[in-house]
Formats: C-alpha cells, structure tokens, sequence
C-alpha cells in the first residue's frame, strides 16, 4: 500500500506526453500533481494521456487538479485524455457529471 | 447499558493526517464488516471532511486539531469530523454543492467545490453544524442482513 503518489512524465512522441500515476491522490499528494501536470498543459498542440491504472485512490481534491488542466487545455489549445481509470475512481467522475466534459477512455486496459 | 463503541482520534490539522484517518476508517469499517464499494464510500467521504475540517482549521491557526469521532454502532457508523476554524455560510456552502450541469461553462468550473456534494452523494445521512467550529455528522448503514426492496416490513430488536 503507497500513501503517497509517484507522477512519472515520458514523451510518447514529439506530440503526445504519457503521465503515469501511481499511489493515493489526496490533499496530501494533489499539490504534486497539479505542480506535475499543469506545465504539460501549456504547450500548444500537445495531447497529455493521463495513466491512472496504479491509482488506489482519488477524491475530490484529484478532480479538482483535472479541471484546473481542462481550463488550461481550452485556454493553450492542448489536449487531457485520462485512461484506465479503476471502476472506483470512474465513478467519481459519473456522479460529479466530469465524465461529459473530461475525456475519459476507460477501455484499454493494461497498453504499452 | 453501552450500546456502541465509540473511537476518538485527533490529528494534526495537517493534508498529510488524512490518509492515516482514511486507514482508521478502512479498518473500522472492515471489522464491522462492510463491503468493498461501501469502504470506499466511507473513505473518500470522510477523506472529504477532513480536507474541508484541515483548509478550516488551518486558516485560523496553524498548529490547529482536527478531531474524528467513530460510533459503532450493530447497524450503522456514524462517523463526526470537527475543525475548530472560523465558521463558515453553510446556506451559501449548501447552494455551492451540486454535480457539474451540462449548463455551466467549463471556466465556470469550481475546482474545489465536490467535495460536501461528494459526502452527501456517499453517504446515507449528512448533518452539518456551525455553531461552533464545524462539525460534520455523517452515517452510513451496514446492509448485512438486506432483504428485497419489496418487504417495508423488517423484525430488529433496535
């Protein structure tokens, strides 16, 4: 069990940025994230797939952290994809209503 | 004649104390044998309250204490989270909750605002009070012994 959380960034190629989370997204860890995230936002034309399958747990304060990189997406015409969210964590997204606005591809599992 | 074990915690109000309440909350919940999906109701609603109890608590001073009560109960948890911050509107917290509407913007979108929507969509029953610090109330029943939909009618000894 990791209380903490791991936010590893790799370039998929010259357009695509992977970003790899493993742990616990919570008050505690979302700062590291945002910090993490947000920078990969601002360059124009960029997609950033976000890889949540190692994520054991999110809350509120990691759905705050994902709106605040939509906003920054429309406004540096980038782009947010999130991916292999856990069923748990999917959920939160559906009761929120985020999943109509977030780009959420919750169907391939595992990947390169 | 005792009818519930009753569990006290205070922690620091600080963001890294809440992932330790979460884990008390995971094993509490465990032993009274609630289910997977409910334990992780409990733990994003009360991780919920202890993120608003430690930005509350903190704000007023910062070596401030969250205090997180257990009641367990045969049927039920109750579990309370008590800042000892500033009080806030709880008429204008109450008409700031609610899930995203297609209507809304995504600038209008409020980064922080989920969080009491979350508790109250997770839990089954919400009370909030300000009059002194903030204390939030929130239960959730153990659903052991469920029978249909259909029987309103269900023998306890409560």
């Amino acid at each position: 069990m990791n209380m903490n959380l791991e936010v590893e960034v790799a370039e998929k190629n010259k357009t695509t940025v992977l970003v790899l989370l493993t742990g616990e997204v919570d008050a505690y860890t979302a700062p590291k994230l945002k910090e993490n995230l947000l920078p990969l936002t601002k360059k124009e034309g960029t997609l950033i797939e976000v890889n949540l399958e190692n994520v054991s747990y999110m809350d509120s304060t990691g759905l705050g952290v994902f709106i605040s990189a939509l906003k920054s997406t429309k406004a540096n015409n980038s782009q947010l994809k999130l991916m292999n969210l856990e069923d748990r964590i999917l959920r939160l997204f559906e009761i929120t209503g985020l999943d109509s606005i977030i780009t959420i591809d919750s169907t391939v599992r595992g990947g390169n | 004649m005792k009818h519930f074990d009753f569990i006290e915690l205070k922690v620091p109000a600080k963001a890294e104390y809440i992932g330790v309440v979460r884990l008390s909350v995971s094993g509490i919940a465990n032993r009274m044998g609630f289910t997977y999906e409910d334990i992780e109701d409990l733990k994003v609603a009360i991780s919920e309250a202890m993120t608003n109890a430690v930005t509350h608590a903190y704000d007023e001073r910062e070596d401030g204490e969250v205090t997180v009560g257990f009641g367990v109960y045969k049927n039920r948890l109750e579990v309370m989270v008590a800042d000892r911050g500033e009080s806030f509107d709880l008429t204008k917290v109450k008409a700031d909750i609610g899930p995203y509407r297609q209507t809304e913007s995504v600038e209008e979108l409020r980064e922080g605002g989920f969080g009491l929507f979350l508790i109250d969509a997770l839990m089954d029953k919400v009370e909030i009070n300000n009059d002194y610090g903030v204390i939030v109330l929130m239960t959730k029943f153990l659903h052991k012994n469920e029978v249909g939909f259909d029987d309103d009618q269900i023998s306890t000894t409560q």
